[in-house]
């Protein structure tokens, strides 16, 4: 699924703002999810005690390049990630605007074009443009991460319009929702959807009971691709009765 | 004898809980031993509003906190806490208010004039209380002072009571280090007589009053042993968020800024711990203040009933 590995949570966690490490542990327990994302641009080298607690939950780590503005900062911090976590995985983040948090898809191609080159599996936070993905699929990513809607801003998937045509433009790319989720319906409706996971933080670590919200996230992802696997029924704009009307019974 | 390591307020707090009981106690700061931590605290004693990420035991052992600083030392303000969020962030404040208990709703500038037209609403805790930790900190010690415990730096000649915050890390595996930094701002436009908290989904701040128009801006919260100095991007969070509170911290002086490391443990709670003969008191996290008295007195409490120990 993601650069060879198969996974069977389709959920992935990220780590920041959490109560606590133990509250933190405790959510991606109950979550179900194999991968949480961490980020390294503020916290650096020095961040290890908290690293060593992440590594310990025995999921697989995919770090990313949160707060990174420009093409530099972000390949090196990709580069110290591999370093600290012996990993190849990085999830590729280029912000282009400081309130929105909006990739900047011109620097996100080129960090994506260089980090490929230097043998990392990217995993690039873009946006729904079909054409941005292309080109980051033609830079080497094998998965492309479209957001709902902006980071932490709990909207869900805000374009679902566009995201149907990134879905079906890329039938065979893995695709997964990154950033804006903020209810479990909204997880399950983009797996229903047919994309491959979503990762999300905010809706999480800050919910009143994180480990509580980390396993109805984890129950909406599963539901959301069994529905998809399963066939859904198309929505009809008139009412198809379940019950034959013919040949009932006349009791005048 | 007992001999309590460190003098940040964990084991200020725990020195003057054990002389209180007669216990004989000295206080002991090698040489060349870092600041302690709490210089840099907020010296808010908010245990409801800590509730927002805190589990319930720090609010509600929290709560006696205020009593005992104002027992103990100067300066403990009892005005409360009011908690602001912009207006584009309004959705903040009902969070915080369904997360957290001890509050009311309130027009802001009713409480503090100077926000006035700022905050169409807030939430107000009322039995919260602030001082400032510095200060505390002092009258502790001369108050440790009158009661004939010495403070010094020589080798311990008693039972070891460990409240060197980070520099415990020797002993204590799993503490690890959350960083903060802060600010220390002259305003002397700003009229604000109570600790006022903004909400922000990515920079919050708190600005607590110290007097004379100064006033305690804080806190980032970095996973991280960085120890160096405070860092731009902190500078730049706290002073936006301050100016969102209000325009004319933009004219502030900013006096001192501080960065430090604050020992928590993998649960974030202040805790007692036993390590063969001596006793951890450590953790503090963001609850130095709040905590300290209430473990130094369990602490005590534990000692007093088992004096074998204490000779």
């Amino acid at each position: 699924m993601f650069y060879g590995t198969d996974l069977t949570s389709r959920l992935l966690l990220g780590t920041a703002q959490y109560p606590s490490p133990i509250v933190l542990r405790a959510a991606i327990a109950a979550s179900g999810a194999e991968v949480i994302t961490v980020s390294l641009r503020r916290e650096g080298a020095e961040g290890g005690a908290f690293r060593e607690i992440l590594t310990e939950s025995g999921c697989r780590i995919l770090p990313n390049t949160a707060g990174c503005h420009t093409v530099r900062e972000a390949v090196t911090t990709a580069q110290m990630a591999r370093e600290l976590f012996g990993t190849n995985w990085i999830k590729l983040e280029v912000i282009g605007h400081a309130d929105t948090l909006q990739p900047d898809p011109f620097a996100l191609v080129e960090a994506a074009r260089i980090l490929s080159a230097e043998g990392f599996d990217v995993f690039p936070y873009t946006t729904e443009d079909l054409i941005v993905g292309e080109k980051l699929i033609e830079a080497g990513c094998r998965v492309l991460m479209p957001w709902g809607a902006p980071i932490g801003s709990g909207q869900g998937l805000r374009n679902e319009g566009g995201l149907r045509a990134m879905r079906a433009h890329f039938p065979g790319v893995p695709l997964v929702i990154d950033a804006g989720l903020g209810a479990p319906s909204q997880a399950a409706r983009a797996m229903e959807m047919g994309f491959d996971a979503v990762l999300l933080n905010t809706a999480v670590a800050k919910a009143t009971d994180p480990v509580a919200m980390a396993s109805a996230f984890g129950q909406a992802v599963a539901a959301g691709r069994a529905a998809h696997a399963a066939g859904l029924m198309p929505s009809r704009d008139m009412a198809k009765a379940s019950t034959p009307i013919f040949g009932m019974a006349e009791l005048a | 004898m007992i001999s309590v390591l460190g003098a940040g307020v964990a084991g200020l707090c725990a020195a003057t809980a054990l002389a209180e009981r007669g216990l004989s106690v000295e206080v002991i700061v090698p040489e060349g031993a870092p600041d302690p931590a709490s210089n840099l605290a907020g010296g808010m004693l908010a245990p409801f509003c800590e509730g927002e990420s805190a589990p319930e035991v720090v609010v509600a052992r929290g709560q006696a906190a205020a009593d005992w600083w104002a027992a103990r030392v100067r300066g403990v303000v009892r005005r409360g806490t009011l908690v602001v969020a912009p207006p584009r962030d309004a959705a903040e404040l009902d969070r915080f208010a369904r997360a957290t208990r001890g509050h009311v709703w309130t027009t802001p500038a009713e409480l503090e004039p100077e926000l006035e037209g700022r905050f169409a609403r807030g939430l107000f805790f009322a039995d919260e209380a602030h001082m400032d930790p510095r200060a505390a900190m002092a009258d502790l010690r001369a108050g440790l002072a009158e009661r004939g415990v010495a403070i010094h730096c020589g080798a311990p000649s008693g039972m070891i009571v460990d409240c060197r915050g980070l520099s415990a890390q020797d002993r204590l595996p799993d503490l690890r280090a959350v960083r903060g930094e802060m600010l220390e701002v002259s305003a002397p436009d700003v009229a604000l007589t109570r600790t006022v908290r903004l909400l922000h989904p990515r920079f919050p701040c708190y600005i607590v009053p110290r007097g004379d128009g100064r006033y305690m801006i804080g806190a980032t919260m970095v996973e991280s042993a960085r120890s160096g100095g405070v860092t731009a991007r902190a500078v730049m969070e706290l002073l936006s968020a301050a100016y969102t509170v209000h325009p004319a911290f933009a004219e502030a002086e900013v006096v001192a800024t501080g960065a430090g490391l604050r020992p928590a443990f993998p649960d974030n709670l202040p805790a007692i711990r036993q390590d063969g003969d001596r006793i951890h008191l450590n953790g503090m996290y963001r609850h130095g203040f709040l905590m300290a008295p209430v473990l130094a007195e369990e602490l005590a409490q534990m000692l007093i009933q088992e004096p074998a120990h204490a000779d």
